[in-house]
């Protein structure tokens, strides 16, 4: 007899080895490098913050079947040439940051379009092509950035340009425009738009309907206006107010009111379940929900963590737009061009035959995935304050896929949950390697030395595994076939 | 108002260069009528569907002569979505699922319901949501309609491979307004419960008034659903006729039925064949062919005499050949002139005297991009270490010795080239095969197997090849075994012929065996009847 | 009439190739015009051809086996310089003290036994990869690229701590430690160069060198001509067809990728003689990258290549960067042009062969 429980284990650690071996290493540098959580928390969550969105960013191509896309590459080049242009004409600010987007989205779209093209005259080798594309799209960024402006196109910036005039500096120094440009917004200004923005489009959706003559569904349009305007009022109560007034907020009352949020919420579930559905059987999604966060909850009761997660202030309206993003791409991939990307990422044929087109699709994943990793690297760079104008985007695709295979995605499967994982394990080992490398051999360029090292071993097993597997996979096929079809008797 | 025909074929021709597939064929199918299309391999069948569904090879290669109606409209479909949606459904043979996909999804593939969002309401339909809820309840429905009791939210690659052909019905008759339904071999993969299922599901469809053309050579399952068959020989509809009308052994004759032609002079037939010491003995032998599973053959085969091996396409006659050669998984004995081959010992067939002639000539037959001579003499040079020439302490090829071989073997065969250094790629087919053979032939085997040697070349090479096949017995005392789907070529020049079907021998017949015996045969209802 | 055969002609020899050739010309024409030293030039375009050659020709066999331009000659590089540190490592200990009467001889028979050993630990390394390579068909180039990138990444760690202690090879404060670049002066520093070498001119042409290079393409060009080579060949274009003629097809993709690994061992060796230093750390990274477009450069698809190819590619790639550095130094004093105009060539390149592979499989 098979134990069931066994071979599930077993099957866990198989699908998961990477994941498993990363969690170890990670707590093996901690251990050994000797740092303590109020140095390790807030250096990752920094880092956390400012790769999550170029993560992310990987997840819709991968769905799409093309693979890991190393082209992402190009979309932080876009965001860095708007970058450029914003502190070349003055803007700075919240305000030039969105001049950044305004100019970035169009470039990474026609980047992204571009990239698409080339990838479905190169089917089943994207991610060598997406490699070399990025290495490609490098040079013509230094030819721009190094001869045509100034050379070409004359500019008369001493604080950008060379001093022979020709060419970029090598560091474009953000402090007094950019940085933290989306880090700085308060937390009152977020509420504040954010209430009037839906208000604005709730009386447009109000007044639309109305001319339509549809039903009005007030109620639906209440739900996400009524909890914002409490949110709203409350900043009127001074306490209230000069706490919402703060930009950064503080790990511990992020857990305190997300604990106290998503509880409250699963107990309005459970009652709604049992009490007015009267459904059977125990909620036991809501009650792991709610002891998950209790249990979190717990962790900042340990002085350490206390004081760790004291330590860590979060850059409020940077982590919005990354939870937003982690919900963005789930609902994306229930419409039906999400359904469509699933399709052909699946089997090409079979989406040709249901009339998808399919090379289109794949160009709009490459197009959403180069805009995303563009919006990634703007978010990255003003919270790193500095452009090295030849090197902040080189390294942009090999950390984010390493990052993304981590938390155990594979070319052909990726989830938002196991990009949050990534990140988390990765920057961890990322940051503690150095210190590691110190304390065990003497010698901390070991440690730097070996993350680079594990990131890359990291992608190759990843690549190498997949290519192993799918090849036993079609061996099989057609052995299924014959078993399975003398094997299993019909009826039911 | 009903119209009286769904489809309706009017006097459609097609050729494809010289090469006339289809001749004026006509033929119209009713509202819930089964309309059963018979024929052997190459009598046109697959043509005549790639016109009805528009497919890229008849507009590519100059369309097609006559009228496609469909509810009496003309239809001149520019691709296969086209078709689809003027109500046409496909039924494949290969399953066009996506294992990774709930049923309901598969079922409503590429036609999702969604509901509509915000941002659909900006950006375009395609943001609208998937309505999973309505997406599960028409599943649900249309596998009601056949009869199948699915659970619609499984994934699909949790499921037994019988079902699957019933989840591409549901697809099919989930479509709005579904007229025809084409079954292209439906029950090829199916257990015998299941293609019962099948042909049941069938009349069911067909009783909703959907009409139905259902393809294959199973004619046991034509004589049982069908209204009306039509049997297509040569791309000819030779003749249409109702089930009650006739029986089997007729079907099994007009689907074969020719006169034998004898293309080549065999009378030399060397004495006292059926005493002569056994050259090959097969002995249940398993092949593991993708497409051509062979499932416990056994044979006998006597020295110098001239073997075919027919059948039709994916009953396994092809698996025989690969089998024996190592080219894919088989187990079971097979002993060449006493010597037992090793499957496991990769080549171990070739060493042992045996020569081999692919039927997949460009993919497996031949280095397309190398020249002729090249090609010639590889397997001599990998097999026997032949044609090389000592340079120092090592072996290199001998251009001299290949090339004076490669001409000889030109003037034999008569390989129409610009010369022994053209590329085989550009040759055409009829040459390209001839260069197969010479391949085999500078092994000098003691035993040739040929499979398909004369699929796509002309007449003249063909001719050609036959011919030299007997001059290779007569004066070499070459045993031959020869798989073909050609019926005609086989009984023209061989002296027993074994008929596959299934994966096992059905029959082995002599040449001048009646035709229906053949037809019947080929089409399984033989193999029961021996069971 | 003459329209279509240009046009012909232009098919075959290539567009890009085209496009290369003209740029090639055009630099060198530059070059005159702007008064710089041609012939100087000149010799720097022949020496760079034959310093890359041996790499560059390490792409043939691994094409012909079938594991398409091989990226992860770096296994190799990495191979060949620990063949070359422990042959410095055998000099320091005065493991040639015997023939110091004679420099030179002291100096041959370094770079003989660097070779020895570059080929031996080249080819182990090879065959371990030519396994692996067996386990991910289809997917070779993105595997060995990265399997590549993962090599380099470990040796870094490994050049910190491997035991080498020769004065010229570690850092001399630290006493541990390989160098970033390692002088062969005391080795065997321009050793093919100098041998038999002469002026035409003042053009230098570096005899040893050039030698050793052809030799080895005469070498690897027999290979293909012998049995094993065809069958390799064989194996490589159609493995079912290979299958069929009874060859063990990942067996002969193994030779292949450990023939042109132990190559890329050799290759950097003789390299790092005509540079007169040993790269370590992350300088083979991109090698790689350099070789594979080198060879396509030369007219190579991603699966079939000659040694003509490696010939002409590594002439016209190595050559316009031996030009490009100076003239564009002489025009454009301002950014890194030449490095800039090799990354766009020798990715665009590759991109360019990728992008074609899928019609040229049908």
């Amino acid at each position: 007899m098979k134990n069931p429980l066994r071979e599930n284990v077993g099957g866990f650690f198989a699908r998961n080895n990477v994941t498993i071996l990363f969690i170890v290493l990670c707590i093996g540098s901690y251990i050994a490098s000797g740092t303590s959580m109020s140095y390790l928390l807030p250096e990752l969550f920094t880092r956390f913050g400012r790769n999550a969105f170029l993560v992310l960013s990987l997840l819709v191509p991968v769905v799409a079947g093309l693979g890991l896309n190393f082209g992402i590459v190009i979309g932080a080049v876009a965001a860095q040439i708007s970058i450029f242009l914003v502190v070349l004409w003055g803007f700075s600010g919240f305000g030039g940051l969105m001049l950044c987007v305004a100019i970035c989205t169009p470039l990474a779209i026609l980047f992204g379009w571009l990239i698409g093209k080339l990838f479905n005259s190169m089917k089943g080798t994207e991610m060598i092509g997406g490699l070399v594309t990025g290495y490609f799209s490098d040079g013509l960024y230094q030819l721009l950035f190094l001869v045509i402006l100034g050379g070409v196109i004359p500019i008369n910036n001493p604080t950008l340009m060379i001093s022979t005039g020709v060419g970029v500096k090598n560091t474009i120094n953000l402090k007094d425009n950019l940085k933290y440009a989306l880090d700085d917004v308060s937390m009152l200004t977020v509420i504040r738009v954010a209430f009037y923005v839906v208000a604005a489009v709730s009386v447009i959706l109000l007044i639309f309907r109305i001319v339509k003559k549809q039903g009005l569904k007030i109620s639906s349009l209440l739900k996400p206006l009524v909890p914002l305007a409490i949110l709203y009022g409350a900043s009127f109560i001074p306490a209230a107010k000069t706490f919402l007034d703060t930009t950064r907020l503080v790990l511990v009352t992020a857990v305190e009111i997300a604990a106290l949020v998503t509880v409250a919420y699963n107990l309005y579930l459970i009652i709604r379940k049992k009490a007015i559905n009267k459904e059977p059987g125990v909620p036991k999604k809501e009650l792991a929900r709610i002891g998950l966060m209790v249990a979190l909850y717990a962790v900042t009761w340990i002085p350490q963590m206390y004081d760790a997660m004291m330590a860590v202030h979060l850059p409020v309206l940077t982590y919005l737009c990354i939870g937003a993003l982690c919900l963005f791409i789930p609902w994306f991939m229930d419409t039906k061009l999400g359904q469509n990307m699933r399709t052909v990422g699946q089997d090409r044929g079979v989406a040709a035959s249901a009339g998808i087109n399919v090379d289109r699709t794949r160009i709009i994943a490459m197009i959403i995935s180069t805009v995303l990793a563009s919006y990634g690297q703007l978010i990255s760079l003003q919270n790193i304050g500095t452009l090295q104008t030849y090197g902040s985007h080189n390294q942009v695709g090999l950390y984010a896929i390493a990052a993304l295979l981590v938390g155990g995605a594979s070319v052909n499967k990726a989830t938002t949950k196991q990009a949050v994982l990534g990140i988390l394990l990765f920057h961890t080992l990322f940051i503690l390697a150095p210190n590691a490398g110190k304390a065990l051999l003497g010698n901390a360029q070991i440690g730097e030395y070996f993350r680079v090292f594990v990131a890359y071993g990291v992608i190759a097993l990843a690549l190498a595994m997949h290519a192993w597997n799918s090849k036993g996979k079609k061996r099989k096929a057609p052995n299924e076939v014959e078993d399975g079809s003398m094997a299993i008797p019909f009826g039911l | 108002m009903e119209p009286e025909y769904i489809l309706q074929m009017e006097h459609v021709s097609k050729s494809y260069g010289d090469n006339l597939v289809l001749k004026d064929v006509s033929f119209n199918v009713k509202p819930g009528e089964i309309f059963a299309l018979v024929g052997e391999n190459g009598a046109g069948k697959s043509t005549l569907m790639n016109i009805l569904f528009g497919m890229s090879v008849i507009h590519n290669t100059g369309g097609f002569e006559g009228d496609v109606k469909l509810c009496g409209e003309k239809a001149n479909f520019a691709s296969p979505n086209d078709a689809m949606k003027a109500g046409i459904g496909m039924v494949h043979q290969e399953f066009m699922l996506i294992p990774g996909f709930t049923v309901a999804e598969n079922i409503k593939i590429g036609r999702e319901d969604t509901t509509p969002t915000l941002a659909s309401r900006v950006f375009g339909k395609t943001l609208e949501k998937l309505d999973r809820e309505q997406m599960n309840k028409d599943a649900k429905k249309a596998l009601d309609t056949i009869g199948m009791n699915i659970d619609e939210h499984v994934k699909v690659a949790g499921l037994p491979v019988g079902y699957m052909q019933f989840v591409e019905i549901a697809r099919e008759i989930d479509k709005a307004d579904i007229k025809l339904l084409v079954f292209d071999e439906p029950t090829a993969v199916l257990t015998e419960t299941e293609a019962a299922r099948l042909l049941k599901v069938m009349q069911t469809l067909a009783a909703k008034g959907i009409a139905i053309v259902f393809i294959t050579h199973r004619l046991g399952e034509v004589m049982d659903v069908a209204q009306r068959i039509a049997v297509l020989r040569d791309g000819e509809v030779v003749s249409t006729m109702k089930p009650e009308d006739t029986d089997i052994v007729k079907v099994a004759q007009l689907m074969v039925g020719r006169k034998i032609e004898k293309m080549v002079d065999d009378s030399q037939v060397p004495e006292n064949l059926d005493t002569a010491p056994v050259a090959v003995h097969i002995n249940k032998l398993y092949v593991d062919m993708p497409g051509e599973v062979v499932k416990g053959v056994s044979l006998d085969i006597r020295e110098g005499e001239i073997f075919g091996i027919g059948g039709l396409a994916g009953q396994g006659k092809i698996g025989i050949p690969n089998g024996i050669m190592g080219l894919f998984p088989a187990v079971g004995d097979v002993e060449i002139f006493g010597q037992k081959i090793a499957f496991s010992k990769l080549g171990d067939a070739l060493h042992k005297g045996v020569a081999f002639v692919s039927e997949d000539r460009r993919g497996v037959g031949l280095l397309l991009d190398e020249s002729i001579e090249d090609n010639i003499a590889f397997n001599a040079v990998a097999v026997k270490k032949e044609y090389l020439t000592n340079f120092g302490l090592t072996k290199l090829l001998s251009r001299k010795k290949i090339r004076e071989h490669a001409l000889n073997m030109i003037k034999l065969l008569d390989i129409r080239c610009t010369g022994p250094a053209q590329r085989v790629g550009s040759l055409s087919g009829g040459n390209q095969q001839k260069v197969c053979l010479a391949s085999a032939l500078t092994l000098h085997p003691r035993l040739l197997i040929v499979s398909e040697p004369t699929r796509g070349i002309d007449i003249g090479a063909k001719k050609l090849i036959m011919e030299h096949l007997v001059k290779l017995r007569c004066e070499e005392g070459v045993t031959i075994i020869m798989v073909s789907s050609e019926l005609v070529e086989l009984r023209s020049i061989c002296d027993r012929i074994a008929i596959v079907s299934d994966g096992a021998v059905a029959e082995i017949l002599l040449p001048d065996a009646p035709d229906a015996d053949f037809g019947l045969a080929m089409s399984g209802a033989r193999a029961k009847g021996v069971r | 009439m003459g329209a279509t055969s240009i046009k012909k002609t232009i098919k075959n020899f290539g567009l890009p190739r085209i496009i290369i050739f003209s740029f090639f010309v055009l630099l060198m024409i530059t070059a005159g015009i702007i008064n710089m030293d041609v012939q100087s030039l000149m010799g720097d375009v022949i020496r760079r051809w034959g310093m890359y050659g041996i790499l560059v020709l390490a792409m043939v066999p691994g094409i012909q086996s079938g594991i398409g331009p091989n990226f992860g000659v770096t296994i190799g590089i990495v191979g060949g310089l620990l063949g070359a540190l422990i042959s410095v490592e055998l000099r320091s200990n005065d493991f040639f003290a015997a023939y110091a009467s004679n420099p030179t001889l002291v100096a041959m028979m370094s770079i003989l036994v660097a070779l020895v050993l570059a080929v031996i630990i080249s080819s182990v390394f090879g065959i371990l990869y030519g396994m692996l390579l067996n386990r991910v068909k289809g997917s070779e180039m993105t595997v060995s690229t990265y399997v590549g990138f993962s090599v380099v990444a470990l040796m870094n760690i490994m050049w910190l701590i491997l035991p080498f202690r020769s004065q010229t090879s570690i850092w001399p404060i630290a006493q541990e430690g390989l160098r970033n670049t390692i002088s062969l002066e005391a080795d065997f520093s321009n050793v093919f160069n100098n041998l038999l070498g002469f002026y035409i001119g003042r053009t230098y042409i570096p005899t040893g060198l050039l030698l050793m290079f052809f030799l080895l393409c005469v070498l690897v060009w027999l290979f293909t001509k012998s049995r094993i080579g065809a069958m390799m060949a064989a194996a490589g274009t159609n493995p079912i067809y290979a299958k069929a003629s009874g060859i063990n097809v990942n067996r002969m993709r193994i030779l292949g990728t450990t023939i042109s690994t132990a190559l890329g061992g050799v290759g950097i060796v003789m390299y790092a003689q005509s540079f007169g230093f040993l790269q370590l750390y992350n300088a083979p990274q991109m090698m790689g990258f350099s070789c594979v477009a080198s060879i396509l450069i030369g007219g190579a698809s991603i699966r079939k290549a000659r040694i003509f190819n490696v010939l002409l590619g590594t002439f016209l790639f190595h050559g316009i960067m031996a030009v490009a550095l100076p003239v564009a130094n002489n025009l454009i004093p301002e950014g890194n042009l030449s490095e800039i105009l090799r990354i766009i060539i020798s990715n665009g390149i590759i991109l360019y062969a990728l992008s074609k592979s899928k019609e040229e499989g049908k």
